[in-house]
């Protein structure tokens, strides 16, 4: 398991950053908050509450209107998706349906889609440590669910990037399957040592998997700590008290 | 991006400079275009073919709906369909060709009647023949419109018709009329606005200058008499009249869009078994595909008798085709490009579809709708004339044009799937840093091939069958298939004419045939 070397992660930095849909409702989301280098944390909170703006902010899929993005000591807030130091897996559409699986994969590091040797050697690398070793040639639309997500992670594992955002990737999978996938998660996040954010509404998953947890409540982060303190923080925070409750 | 839009909006504008510029330095005419007396009688004449046009192919149209809608899943409804779907697709010269092969003074009919005993003819040449090509083509698509509203009022009406007892007569009262009224306006403005706008058919059947469009006017009055203010003051009517229709289409009409399954018949008609009904049914279908059947049957009987296959050989007709070739590819390929420039430009950095800007190139992408070929070409003319120009420049504004031509269609083709493909993989690809020519390969490439290749033939076979961009750039030694064929018309060469358009029709049928399947098959896929 000693393939990938540990590059460490960054610290993920929103400076009063603030957003709104320009034909929205008045709906505004407004984040001032530092996310440890190397840490999962776990974004909990309502649907709705602006988790999933949270992380199209920091990949660079919505422009905020003000205030600043920042990774370890670079201000990226107007840097293109691809250039940002980060890997997002998406609920679904991670994938390329009519691709096979190995040029998914692939494309994380050469986006132009033709490998040389060393990267298709690479990919299988990747493709064996999410345990689809033998999968290279399968045409993507083809996987089950799970196995999706799973080339998903292999590409975010061969991307290396020091920064990792998980939008509910595990959302539409079984109990089982979903712990097994966290496991996998929290066994990537240990090799890359990256900055992981994972939004999940299931709070049981992330409880045991994240260090530290950020409550998004009506598009602000209420509350922000060690995962052992999620609790006790609750028991002075009426809505994530309520949360918690409707969660449990 | 910048180099599609400068091609697709500067070229209408200066060839719409070239007329005001060219009619202006020649201008020792500069009185009221309405004052001459020829110019009042072509505003005449094209205002009453169209609306005579459009009044015998509306009026039937509602009633032949209705008949094919009662009558539900018929044996050989799918060939009618297919024979409905064919002028559509058929070049006009090779229709006006089959107009005369069936209507005119030694068709089919007259030939008919003599064997009769009765001594009837037509006189083709005129409002005769003019309206009886404009019918063929637009009887069967406003019958498609028509058909396709009835067809989506909901089950439940037509069982509730059934369980009350219905007549036929208050059926027609309380379901059918309120759905075809509600199209009723749109679909005769655009079959007006098709006919107000005719070229070929009028060129060919008119018979004197008298009975001319505009759009032919303005042909006549640069090509016979070289009098860029007349063709000026001509365009310049057409224009406005054209502007006009386009204006009270949008503000006054509802079109729905031909879709694929529009007269797929599902719900059974509560009059589908009444005998009155069925006999009158019937009676108007197979009225209405003879009407359609008989000028294409007069252009594969007489195509056939001429031994076109020997015609092939010849060299004035291979190098046509070769010439259509030329300018059909170049069309096909300035068409896809631009629209494929703007597709691109419309993909945002951060994976998001453009949609306003989309919906603001909606307009420009279809004006071709707005300015006929005819009217453009009149413009690059005059303007390559004043250059001495003409006889280079002809080819590449011919291709241009067509490319112009169908430019509506490949944009409709490939703007939704495009903007599919964008929602679905946009963040990926700009997450992933995919963009250029590796998106086209891994991405577009692989999903939008067959839109890409339907809009393709579509643009190939628009620009092989087409009359207007080339008639006014037409010479001896710059001759497609269709001016061939209406050079031959002109000094009434039948035999070669009706091989020529034999040849045609079959060319144009095979890649329409394709564009069809692929058409399905995309629509399966998607």
């Amino acid at each position: 398991m000693g393939e990938v070397k540990k590059r460490g992660g960054l610290p993920v930095c929103m400076e009063r950053v603030a957003f709104h849909h320009v034909n929205g409702d008045g709906w505004e989301v407004y984040y001032d908050a530092t996310f440890e280098a190397g840490r999962i944390t776990a974004l909990i909170g309502p649907s709705g509450a602006g988790k999933t703006t949270l992380l199209q902010l920091l990949a660079g899929f919505l422009p905020p209107h003000s205030g600043r993005i920042l990774f370890g000591d670079d201000d990226m807030t107007c840097t293109p998706p691809a250039e940002r130091p980060l890997t997002m897996i998406f609920q679904e559409n991670n994938l390329f349906p009519h691709l096979d699986v190995a040029t998914n994969v692939g494309l994380g590091i050469n986006p132009a889609g033709r490998f040389s040797t060393r990267e298709r050697e690479q990919v299988f690398r990747a493709l064996e440590q999410v345990g689809l070793g033998d999968f290279e040639s399968r045409i993507a639309g083809t996987l089950s669910g799970g196995e999706r997500q799973r080339v998903a992670l292999a590409r975010a594992l061969l991307r290396r990037r020091p920064v990792m955002l998980l939008d509910e990737p595990f959302a539409a999978l079984g109990p089982a399957l979903k712990r097994e996938m966290l496991a996998l998660v929290a066994d990537i996040q240990r090799k890359l040592g990256c900055t992981m954010l994972l939004v999940s509404h299931q709070l049981e998953d992330v409880r045991v998997l994240a260090h530290a947890f950020a409550f998004v409540h009506a598009g602000r982060i209420l509350a922000q700590a060690d995962m052992r303190k999620l609790d006790e923080t609750a028991e002075r925070l009426p809505e994530l008290a309520a949360y918690l409750g409707n969660a449990g | 991006m910048a180099l599609a839009l400068v091609l697709a909006g500067g070229f209408p504008l200066l060839a719409l400079g070239g007329l005001v510029i060219a009619g202006l330095q020649w201008g020792e005419r500069p009185g009221n275009p309405l004052a001459d007396a020829y110019i009042r009688q072509v505003i005449v004449f094209t205002l009453w073919q169209a609306a005579l046009s459009t009044l015998l192919s509306v009026v039937p149209a509602l009633a032949l709906a209705r008949a094919i809608v009662r009558r539900g899943a018929f044996a050989g409804r799918r060939w009618l369909m297919l024979l409905f779907a064919l002028p559509l697709a058929l070049p006009q010269i090779v229709v006006v060709f089959g107009v005369l092969a069936a209507w005119g003074g030694n068709g089919w009919l007259a030939r008919l009647a003599e064997a009769a005993g009765f001594d009837w003819r037509l006189n083709v040449y005129g409002l005769g023949g003019i309206l009886i090509a404009h019918v063929f083509f637009n009887l069967p698509l406003a019958t498609r419109l028509f058909a396709a509203a009835l067809e989506r009022l909901p089950a439940e009406y037509w069982r509730q018709a059934a369980q009350l007892g219905m007549p036929p007569g208050a059926a027609w009262r309380f379901l059918e009329w309120p759905a075809l009224r509600a199209l009723l306006p749109g679909v005769a403005l655009l079959v007006f606005l098709l006919c107000a706008t005719s070229f070929t058919v009028v060129l060919v059947l008119g018979g004197s200058p008298a009975r001319a469009t505009l759009e032919v006017a303005v042909f006549q009055a640069l090509r016979f008499d070289f009098d860029p203010p007349r063709a000026m003051a001509l365009a310049g009517l057409q224009l406005a009249l054209l502007v006009a229709l386009q204006w009270s289409l949008r503000r006054f009409a509802r079109m729905p869009p031909v879709t694929a399954g529009a007269l797929a018949g599902v719900v059974p008609h509560p009059h589908e078994h009444l005998s009155g009904a069925r006999m009158l049914d019937a009676t108007l279908i197979a009225l209405a595909a003879a009407f359609v059947a008989l000028p294409v049957a007069g252009v594969v009987a007489q195509g056939l008798a001429a031994r076109p296959w020997a015609m092939l050989l010849e060299e004035e007709v291979w190098r046509a085709a070769m010439t259509s070739l030329r300018i059909g590819m170049l069309a096909m390929v300035l068409a896809m490009g631009m629209t494929l420039a703007l597709v691109a430009a419309l993909r945002g950095p951060r994976g998001e579809w453009r949609h306003g800007w989309a919906q603001r190139l909606e307009l420009p992408a279809t004006m071709a709708l707005v300015l006929p070929p005819v009217m453009l070409a009149a413009g690059w003319f005059v303007l390559l004339h004043r250059l001495d120009a003409v006889a280079p420049g002809a080819p590449l504004v011919v291709a241009m044009l067509n490319a112009m031509m169908s430019l509506p269609f490949v944009w409709r083709i490939l703007v939704s799937p495009a903007a599919e493909a964008q929602l679905r993989h946009g963040r990926l690809c700009a997450a992933l840093g995919i963009a250029g020519l590796a998106r086209w390969r891994l991405v577009e490439g692989r999903l939008l091939w067959r839109p890409l290749l339907l809009a393709a033939v579509l643009a190939l076979a628009l620009s092989l069958g087409d009359l207007g961009a080339i008639a006014l750039f037409g010479a001896e030694d710059f001759r497609t298939l269709p001016y061939l064929l209406y050079v031959k018309l002109g000094s009434y060469r039948t035999d070669e004419a009706a091989g020529l358009a034999f040849f045609l029709l079959v060319l144009i049928v095979a890649l329409f045939a394709v564009a069809e399947w692929l058409g399905r098959e995309n629509a399966r896929y998607g």
